[in-house]
């Protein structure tokens, strides 16, 4: 079997959903982040997929958006990681549903 | 030497390195204040420079774009920007020795928000959506206190995944035709059918993604808990400014890039549903609130769906603009309103020490000044004249009508009314209860001006509409084709 676009295509969705899945699901902040870094790589796979098999005007584009793509996530796993020290220091615990002291 | 155009970002980048660097030596928080706002002043010149000396035109191979819209907006975040640096004057004494680093992120989230409204591309977009979005991140958690590191968690893990959302929607209108170019990507849909599978799933992944930052229905579950925890300064910032650049990337990239034939009705549609969801779920669920600044985050949901009735009547009367110039008006105009209201809570709050609504009984009888401010653009908001917050709500309304949106504008008048509820009720309890107490509420210089300016600015707009309007028809003409 050829492996084409479509291929490609269904693997980085299959990953996407598992990655909103997590980042849903899981209560842990943590596990939350896991996954997102999940749906952002689901995201450089489209990227590179469609860089590599569609014609188009600008067809490096894709790769060069995975650069920066990765380059961000890196920044905001660093941010996440430092708010949730701050948390853990304040409550020894990053559960999110027992970080609830802002209600109506 | 189009680098030029670049000019007010620059300013502000390094502006924000200057403020970090004098701290190592002058520790004080009027220096960083004013280097700040120096920098804030300096970007304001440079684009007003551009505006009159015939700046226009683009930069960085098309990348950045400066045309009137940009320009309109740049003008929009740079005032938001310094009023509100000014408006943390007080709240600067609470942040232990960190004042720099908080001016600093201010500076930088604004470079993200003035580039948002002048990128012309995807890649650009993204990374200008993250320059003013994590700073923010950082500011919504920089009080340390318990409150304000939840508040920076949720806005960060909101954030985050609405990012990879958007990114996803990005990957998916790259696929459909191969560009990332807003203009390519216009030109490659309406080469063929436009509306391929491909181009309608990224459609709707990118409008997801930037409904976080505008803080629309379904990705409004942030805005109260973060509007609660945040230093105030910070969600007067995310309310108006945030806000503000959210809309303006909207518009720019749905008005340049996805007005295709068939994709654009799909989204006019699309908002026109989310407008209606913002509109009713913010001023309904405004209707419980206890706490000043959770009700100014419901409300911001609701002033939001506002918006997004322009944005929804933006495409439906080929080549009239009147939708989108309406956001712009009704932009500028909640900016001076909001802004207002917010710095009023600032000083209201910091003096009472608390941000319950309760708290504020009888503040006419201890600070005249600020009750009768935060009562003008609370009305303002209502949409009653004669406020600048009246002839937005007319001018979008207006705009759904003549495109044919007769419903929407019926639902959004039927909102207004709901939303007087509540905000006429904070202005009864500041005028009609008894203080708790008779002392006098103070009020310093440095945060008085920007209230004053915001104030004068609702009233003015509302008696003499005239020129703002102009203005916005003038940054909207851009999308008219």
């Amino acid at each position: 079997m050829d492996v084409g676009v479509q291929q490609f295509v269904a693997l980085s969705g299959v990953l996407f959903a598992i990655g909103l899945y997590t980042a849903l699901a899981k209560r842990n902040a943590i596990a939350v982040l896991m996954g997102v870094e999940i749906m952002l790589n689901a995201v450089n796979i489209a990227f590179v997929a469609f860089s590599r098999f569609i014609r188009g005007e600008d067809p490096l584009a894709g790769q060069v958006f995975v650069v920066f793509t990765l380059t961000v996530a890196a920044a905001e796993a660093a941010l996440m990681l430092a708010i949730a020290v701050a948390i853990y220091r304040g409550r020894e615990s990053v559960e999110v549903d027992e970080i609830t002291d802002l209600k109506a | 030497m189009s680098t030029v155009r670049f000019g007010p970002e620059l300013a502000l980048l390094v502006a924000a390195g200057l403020v970090v660097l004098v701290d190592l030596a002058y520790p004080r928080r009027m220096v960083s204040l004013a280097l700040g706002l120096l920098g804030v002043a300096a970007a304001a010149v440079w684009t007003l420079a551009l505006g009159f000396g015939g700046g226009r035109g683009s930069a960085f191979q098309g990348t950045l774009l400066v045309d009137n819209f940009s320009l309109f907006f740049a003008v929009l975040v740079l005032a938001v920007t310094g009023a509100v640096l000014l408006a943390s004057w007080d709240s600067l004494r609470a942040m232990g020795g960190r004042e720099a680093e908080y001016v600093a992120l201010m500076l930088v989230a604004a470079t993200g928000a003035l580039l948002l409204a002048g990128v012309n591309d995807l890649i650009a977009i993204f990374i200008a959506l993250e320059l003013t979005s994590v700073p923010q991140y950082i500011l919504a958690a920089f009080s340390r206190t318990n409150r304000s590191s939840e508040a920076g968690l949720k806005y960060l893990l909101y954030g985050a995944i609405s990012s990879a959302v958007l990114l996803y929607g990005m990957a998916f209108l790259y696929g459909a035709t191969g560009t990332t170019s807003l203009p390519g990507i216009a030109h490659a849909l309406s080469a063929h059918d436009g509306r391929t599978a491909a181009a309608v799933v990224g459609m709707v992944f990118v409008a997801a993604g930037f409904g976080f930052k505008m803080a629309i229905v379904p990705f409004q579950m942030w805005v109260p808990d973060v509007y609660q925890g945040a230093p105030t300064p910070v969600s007067a910032y995310l309310s108006v400014g945030s806000k503000a650049a959210g809309f303006a990337v909207a518009l720019r990239v749905f008005l340049t890039a996805l007005r295709v034939d068939g994709l654009a009705t799909d989204w006019a549609n699309m908002f026109a549903v989310l407008a209606v969801a913002s509109m009713t779920i913010g001023n309904v669920g405004a209707l419980w609130q206890r706490d000043i600044k959770r009700l100014l985050g419901y409300s911001s949901i609701a002033q939001a769906g506002n918006l997004l009735v322009g944005l929804a009547a933006a495409t439906a009367t080929r080549g009239d603009v009147l939708g989108a110039s309406g956001v712009l008006f009704f932009v500028a105009a909640y900016a001076f309103t909001n802004l207002g209201a917010f710095i009023a809570v600032i000083a209201l709050s910091h003096r009472l020490g608390s941000d319950e609504i309760d708290a504020y009984a009888g503040a006419w009888r201890r600070s005249p000044l600020l009750a009768v401010v935060l009562a003008f653009c609370l009305v303002s908001l209502t949409g009653i004249p004669p406020t600048a917050g009246f002839w937005a709500k007319l001018y979008i309304f207006n705009a759904a009508v003549r495109g044919g949106m007769v419903w929407l504008a019926v639902i959004g008048v039927l909102n207004s009314v709901i939303s007087a509820a509540y905000y006429l009720g904070v202005v009864g309890v500041m005028f009609m209860r008894p203080p708790a107490e008779e002392r006098r509420i103070s009020l310093s210089p440095v945060v008085g001006l920007p209230l004053i300016v915001a104030a004068v600015g609702t009233l003015a707009f509302g008696l003499v509409p005239g020129p703002l309007i102009a203005a916005a028809e003038h940054a909207a003409a851009v999308f008219a084709h």
